[in-house]
């Protein structure tokens, strides 16, 4: 945004682009919650062969990042896998 | 070779109907014989918009179930030779066809056609997957507004998952006042935002609602309107068409005000 934007009364057209732009971000990365499960309980199993996973506190979605290099000029985002999944233990590995 | 395009919105009330009445208007104005299938089973609307309601006899779910011929229930459209409606039923519901027999039908139609042209309900249940079943193409119709374009967004996926490859926009009911100051969003943003290529962008007119009321197409007449969904046909039949300068055609006392508007 250039400095004399600030001082400029958005037009309504601009608002609606760019509330559009946002919205389609969340439509087009939206994935269906029957996959999302599967996705979830897949990468459990294999994490399970080489660790014990607390369950209760597993967090695993996608979100929005900002976009890395000549995208992230242009303020765009990507959708990315988040996952926060707590190791109560590590097995040993015989 | 015939060639099927469905046009469709997600949206409802966008101008689906009216946009497939003028194209066919306009198609068959140019040679081409057409027939256009109000495939809004339930809700018909395209008989009344080309003004053919009172010829109705058979209906799309009655050629489906085999209760005529499919030469019984076209209608045959008066003001424009070479044009004619496949009418939906208007007492039963999407669920009364599926997919394949619309596939069926279209081959049928192919035979005697060169343009077969798909009216979709909004929506994108049962009556929408069995307009696109058939199609060769689409054309995807929006409103410069936030929800409308959205939606043909969400329709772009689908029809893109459907592997329907050929995908135009209509930006249709572009107000130039309101681009103008400001406070509608242009052709080319929405073009922009849901990255597809545009074949047409229609004005906002009042006399739309004039052609619906007696049930008259405006493809081919010469007004900004009818000269814009004339466009669209050429460019569907793949000539290269130059996009009409919207804000060119004003009335003498309006550009005198502008005058003195400074």
């Amino acid at each position: 945004m250039r400095f004399i934007d600030l001082f400029r009364k958005k037009n309504t057209s601009e608002i609606a682009k760019d509330r559009l732009k946002m919205v389609l971000v969340s439509d087009r990365s939206a994935v269906n919650p029957e996959i999302m499960e599967r996705i979830k309980n897949d990468i459990i199993q294999v994490l399970a062969k080489y660790v014990e996973i607390d369950q209760e506190g597993l967090d695993i979605k996608i979100t929005q990042v900002d976009a890395e290099g000549e995208d992230r000029a242009k303020g765009s985002t990507v959708p990315a896998l988040y996952a926060n999944i707590p190791i109560k233990s590590m097995k040993q590995s015989n | 070779m015939a060639e099927v395009i469905v046009v469709t919105s997600g949206k409802g009330g966008v101008g689906k109907t009216t946009t497939t009445a003028n194209l066919g208007t306009g198609l068959s104005k140019l040679d081409k014989k057409v027939v256009l299938v109000d495939t809004d089973i339930g809700l018909r609307n395209l008989d009344v918009v080309l003004g053919l309601e009172n010829r109705i006899v058979y209906n799309l779910v009655d050629v489906v179930d085999g209760n005529c011929k499919i030469s019984q229930a076209l209608i045959k459209d008066k003001k424009t030779d070479g044009l004619y409606l496949l009418p939906a039923a208007q007492t039963r519901d999407k669920d009364a066809v599926t997919p394949d027999q619309m596939r069926e039908l279209v081959e049928e139609l192919r035979k005697d056609f060169d343009y077969i042209i798909l009216d979709c309900p909004a929506g994108i249940e049962q009556g929408f997957k069995n307009a696109i079943a058939a199609a060769d193409r689409a054309l995807v119709v929006t409103t410069p507004e936030v929800s409308a374009v959205r939606d043909a967004d969400r329709i772009i996926g689908l029809l893109e998952a459907n592997e329907i490859k050929n995908i135009r926009l209509i930006v249709n009911r572009l107000n130039v006042d309101m681009v103008k100051h400001g406070n509608m969003m242009t052709a080319e943003d929405v073009v922009e935002v849901l990255s597809i290529d545009l074949i047409g962008v229609v004005p906002y007119d009042e006399k739309i609602v004039v052609s619906t009321n007696t049930g008259t197409p405006l493809a081919g007449e010469d007004t900004l309107v009818g000269q814009s969904y004339m466009n669209i046909c050429k460019r569907i039949m793949g000539e290269d068409v130059p996009f009409l300068n919207l804000e060119a055609k004003k009335g003498f006392f309006a550009k005198i005000g502008e005058l003195f508007k400074g």
